[in-house]
């Protein structure tokens, strides 16, 4: 076990033992529904994530992408009332759509040299602003596919249900553990975390590994969007404020280093995981209210900053001590 | 023309420009009237509605000097307004209210800055911890409820005349003239703005850099306990979900608008809070025009494009390079005028 690894270790330990300790309080707990549940209700969170860890590897931020995810639901849910369009071709025009506003954001931080955070921010005006011109009002969608998307589920063995978007969230943690780990593309994304002057000295072409970044977040908050759409069969301009921080929380629960350059997709799922179990617990206690999950979010996100702190400081020390040796 | 004024000039041009062009659309934005003892009109309520924003902007624009960044502002708003409505509502009288808002306003910036400045953690990160946790700290004294008073001493803070001027408009120009004051006469502003562009060397060079970042984030702490009591005060209850929501970005905003760099290093207070008015002059003046309040947030996104690139390190050289090739200034004395700067 490495001290980079300790992190995502530390983070899935506290996953188990909250996860004992609901199950201790309440053994219904451990069913296969709740799970299915989990999964079910954390899916757009964790899809967006995903594309927040690549972002936050790199050193970036995004602070878009809750917008985006709202804007995602009410562009699909007016083109779907107002054009004959099938649901799937307006998803790819959507993603299409989110894609590229990301990939512009990753451009003008490159070209700008300005810092991501505040030219997400004014890419998060911008998606909240074109939401509202579309639709001020939430708009219902009414179509016979997406009663097809809803109901699709496998029923497990304890009769829970592996919905859809479960599916596709699990699928996006796959694909993104792949594109972090496992191509170039992934080691450019921790070269640039890493520091840009080093990464551009590597032969990182870091402008276009900036805006593939950007534009893979923008695909990610894009996916997300359509999955929040199935799950409320609704699109809404104001929906979804503030996800960019849960998303942002849940990487760095999930043990990712937000100056950027060490990490892991797993432990992102993990921290969503964590975060969905808060809430699950809340509710099975019914007495609690609402307002601890912030709180307790707050201070695991306290715990895993200090932790990280204090194992980084204990890796710089041994580097010391072993280069004095 | 002095150095004070050169500074904010830009900011001054923007926002006669917003006036001028909400009055095209709506003629009567600049008239004043006098009735019952207080001025009223559009510009008015502008200054008035605008004092959160700005006090947030002065506390904010000292953090970013430092190269920080204080995400908490807004919580730290429900915050102290929940603690002033609660000792309102408990009887403790005014003068106590007010100190309990300032001091846990002042406890969240300590918060705030000792993670930053003993633990060394990233401002940005540093202060999403009070962001995140802060609204549910506001709810546990609300007790989750809009906690409503009555007490005419301190609705004066978000309803009151002083001169004839709005209360939270008087409060945040002092607040404003305050701190200028205080980092510009003495040597603090430029201590700041050292820590921001090299905090390393600044600490070599004998500077207690610890306290004097806590002692910003203190400072950001204070101004959002004052918007806190203005944002409760004006609605006679302590809304723990959405006083001061959103405000955070929107003072930084202000702050960026004002022309002060994210990468730290020189700041301008006035510049900040013109930077506060022109963002509030766009939000009333849009409804003002008669335009969907839909568009406000698409020309706030255009209007941070273009400071964007008009801030750009790697494009402002290279403008203001192609700027004095036309105007023909010896390269020379520009390259001296600005090492000086």
């Amino acid at each position: 076990m490495t001290a980079r690894s300790l992190p995502l270790f530390a983070t899935i330990a506290i996953f188990l033992l909250a996860y004992l300790v609901c199950y201790l309080q309440f053994p219904a707990m451990l069913s296969t529904r709740v799970i299915g549940n989990l999964l079910t209700d954390n899916a757009y969170l964790g899809i967006t994530a995903v594309g927040m860890t690549i972002v936050i590897l790199s050193g970036g931020i995004d602070l878009s992408v809750g917008s985006v995810i709202a804007f995602a639901g009410v562009f699909i849910a007016v083109m779907l009332r107002d054009t004959g369009l099938h649901p799937l071709v307006v998803f790819t025009l959507l993603l299409a759509i989110t894609t590229a506003f990301g990939a512009a954001m990753g451009g003008l931080i490159h070209v700008l040299a300005m810092p991501p955070f505040i030219v997400t921010l004014a890419g998060m005006f911008l998606a909240r602003g074109a939401g509202y011109m579309i639709s001020v009002d939430s708009v219902p969608i009414d179509h016979p596919f997406y009663d097809v998307l809803k109901d699709a589920y496998y029923l497990m063995p304890g009769k829970g249900r592996l919905t859809l978007i479960g599916v596709v969230m699990l699928l996006s943690v796959g694909a993104g553990m792949v594109i972090a780990h496992r191509t170039r593309f992934g080691t450019n994304v921790f070269a640039l975390g890493g520091g840009v002057q080093t990464a551009r000295l590597m032969g990182v072409d870091v402008g276009r590994t900036t805006i593939l970044i950007y534009a893979f977040s923008g695909f990610m908050a894009g996916l997300s969007g359509v999955v929040f759409s199935i799950y409320t069969a609704s699109g809404y301009p104001l929906a979804m404020v503030g996800t960019e921080l849960n998303a942002i929380a849940a990487v760095v629960i999930g043990g990712t280093i937000l100056t950027g350059g060490a990490g892991y997709v797993f432990g992102t799922l993990v921290g969503v995981l964590t975060m969905g179990l808060i809430q699950t617990y809340i509710v099975f206690d019914g007495s609690l209210s609402s307002w601890w999950t912030k709180i307790v979010i707050g201070a695991l996100l306290l715990l895993f900053i200090l932790l990280q702190k204090g194992l980084l400081r204990l890796n710089a020390r041994r580097q010391a001590a072993r280069s004095m040796a | 023309m002095p150095q004070a004024i050169r500074r904010v000039l830009p900011q001054l041009l923007t926002l006669l420009a917003v006036i001028l062009l909400v009055s095209a659309f709506f003629p009567g934005f600049l008239q004043v009237d006098y009735e019952r003892g207080r001025l009223v009109g559009p510009i008015i309520d502008v200054i008035k509605r605008g004092a959160p924003v700005a006090l947030l902007a002065v506390g904010m624009t000292l953090v970013i000097a430092t190269r920080g960044i204080d995400l908490s502002v807004g919580a730290t708003m429900a915050i102290c307004g929940a603690c002033a409505a609660w000792a309102i509502s408990s009887g403790y009288g005014l003068i106590p209210a007010l100190a309990v808002a300032l001091a846990a306003g002042l406890l969240a910036g300590l918060w705030n800055g000792t993670l930053v400045a003993v633990f060394g953690i990233q401002p940005i990160v540093a202060t999403l911890i009070l962001m995140t946790a802060g609204r549910g700290v506001a709810q546990l004294i609300t007790e989750g409820r809009i906690l409503t008073f009555t007490h005419d001493g301190f609705a004066f803070f978000g309803s009151g005349a002083i001169l004839g001027l709005p209360a939270p408009a008087v409060i945040w120009v002092l607040a404003a003239i305050l701190f200028t004051l205080l980092v510009r006469r003495t040597a603090l502003g430029l201590l700041i703005e050292s820590i921001g562009i090299n905090r390393r060397a600044s600490t070599l060079a004998g500077i207690n850099s610890r306290v004097l970042l806590i002692a910003v984030y203190m400072a950001s702490g204070f101004c959002a306990a004052w918007a806190g009591i203005i944002a409760t005060a004006d609605i006679r209850g302590a809304d723990a979900n959405n006083s001061g929501l959103w405000l955070e970005l929107d003072a930084i905003l202000a702050v960026v608008i004002g022309g002060n760099s994210l990468l730290g290093g020189r700041f301008s207070i006035a510049a900040s809070v013109l930077g506060a008015m022109i963002i509030q002059a766009i939000d009333t003046g849009i409804l003002l025009a008669g335009f969907p309040s839909e568009f406000n947030l698409v020309i706030k996104a255009a209007l941070v494009l273009v400071i964007l690139v008009l801030q750009s390190p790697s494009l402002a050289p290279r403008m203001a390079r192609a700027a004095r090739r036309r105007r023909g200034t010896p390269v020379g004395r520009t390259a001296a005028r600005e090492a000086g700067e």
